[in-house]
């Protein structure tokens, strides 16, 4: 790596948001460059220098009662006005009360749906974000490696599940490497595999699901269950190739630990 | 932080963001009564669109609150104040490119200066003071601060690179008072 490399990812380093391999690289160019040296470290002087408490501003004790109080008001403001006059109750009357409650099931109902199908959209909007961020920066890989047996052993320690690794080179599909990702706050592996000059991001994480595709920003998703993991292959390869690359990773045997 | 979407709750993991969010609101607007105007606006935002959180980081839809409302206080300031105020947020305004290598000791003994050290974070432009007090003040990564910008996460890289030489060249040139 040169200077002139390093210079653009040494922030990145710094900040510990580099993948391991780049970062390995950098630390490997240290030892011998006083100048790059010296920039690493005018940077971790300047983050020490902007973290210390003195130049902190906390909120003021009384914008903490303020706010509170404009909470409280905003709380009144938006509930209905109670109804005081003399105006006919309505919920008084039994059919009524019953006509309301089912009115409110079908309210809380239609909420219910809404939201379900909402956060499945959400998860597959973050995975299709989560795919394009891994084609963009460094972050594709973080264990670089052709070989099954390294990439499976690698995820040991890192996640609390082992995903299922297999190389489908013979196939067409070479497995490039492994990557940890989060989802919703939870950790999960991400296999990467080659189509010719295509990318295909696996995602797994632990649970049952059944098989559905989806395209969004011209992606396509497929999402497959696999030795109790929940999959979805994240690619700009058409879905017949996808779907092709899913078959035969459900089919092969996955890599048995080696040490 | 995965949330109950009941008020109560709300409330509170509004409450437990204050300092974050008077601190970046402080950094950005420069005084404290403004700041304290886009906290108590920027609460009663959350509040209103609640139900248009979708889960996921309270923290980063909060802060991307206070941060919109902080930018939308500079703009209308700036608006009524004609031309006669600092550039708000400007990407493009950086100050001439410094390219010097700085003696890290002679970064640090300056920047134990409080003061000087304050007017140089003050005197950067926003977005890139904006990612400095997230990420260094906050501990925000790449990915939160982008979702809180608006940005990408290559975009975040290169203002942090340019806010922390920027920073460092201003510590160095800046009278000390």
């Amino acid at each position: 790596m040169t200077c002139a490399e390093i210079d653009r990812l040494l922030h990145a380093y710094v900040d510990d948001e580099l993948d391991i391999a780049t970062a390995l690289q950098i630390e490997l160019h240290l030892p011998g460059c006083a100048k790059c040296r010296a920039q690493v470290e005018a940077a971790r002087v300047i983050k020490t220098a902007v973290a210390q408490p003195t130049i902190y501003f906390p909120a003021p004790a009384d914008l903490r009662s303020r706010i509170q109080k404009a909470i409280l008001a905003e709380k009144q403001a938006s509930t209905p006005v109670e109804n005081s006059t003399g105006t006919i109750h309505l919920w008084r009357r039994p059919i009524a009360r019953l006509a309301i409650a089912a009115m409110l099931l079908l309210v809380i109902g239609s909420i219910y749906l809404l939201s379900t199908r909402d956060s499945g959209q959400n998860q597959i909007a973050e995975l299709v974000d989560s795919h394009v961020r891994s084609l963009e920066a460094s972050h594709l890989l973080d264990v670089e490696s052709t070989d099954q047996h390294t990439v499976k052993p690698w995820f040991a320690g890192k996640l609390n599940f082992s995903p299922p690794v297999v190389d489908l080179s013979q196939e067409g599909f070479p497995l490039i490497g492994g990557r940890l990702d989060c989802l919703n706050q939870q950790k999960i592996a991400a296999l990467i595999f080659r189509r010719n000059k295509h990318t295909i991001n696996l995602f797994i994480w632990p649970g049952e699901t059944s098989a559905a595709t989806d395209t969004k920003q011209g992606f396509n998703l497929i999402r497959f269950e696999c030795k109790g993991m929940i999959c979805w292959a994240v690619s700009d390869l058409n879905t017949g190739e996808l779907q092709q690359f899913v078959e035969l990773f459900q089919q092969q045997k996955p890599a048995s630990t080696r040490n | 932080m995965s949330l109950d979407p009941t008020i109560g709750n709300f409330e509170s993991a509004l409450l437990a963001q204050l300092d974050a969010a008077h601190n970046l609101a402080r950094w950005l607007v420069h005084n404290d009564q403004d700041a304290q105007d886009v906290v108590q606006e920027a609460c009663i935002k959350a509040l209103r669109s609640a139900n248009s959180y979708r889960g996921g980081d309270f923290r980063s839809w909060f802060l991307a609150i206070v941060r919109n409302t902080s930018f939308t206080l500079l703009t209308r300031k700036k608006n009524s104040q004609g031309s006669n105020t600092q550039q708000i947020q400007d990407a493009g305004n950086d100050l001439a490119a410094d390219s010097e290598l700085y003696d890290p000791q002679e970064i640090a003994i300056r920047s134990a200066d409080a003061d000087l050290l304050r007017r140089a974070i003050a005197s950067l432009p926003a977005v890139l003071r904006e990612a400095l007090v997230l990420r260094e003040m906050e501990g925000l990564s790449y990915k939160e601060i982008g979702k809180i910008a608006g940005v990408p996460i290559g975009t975040v890289m290169s203002r942090l690179a340019r806010g922390r030489t920027q920073l460092q060249s201003l510590l160095m040139k800046m009278e000390k008072a």
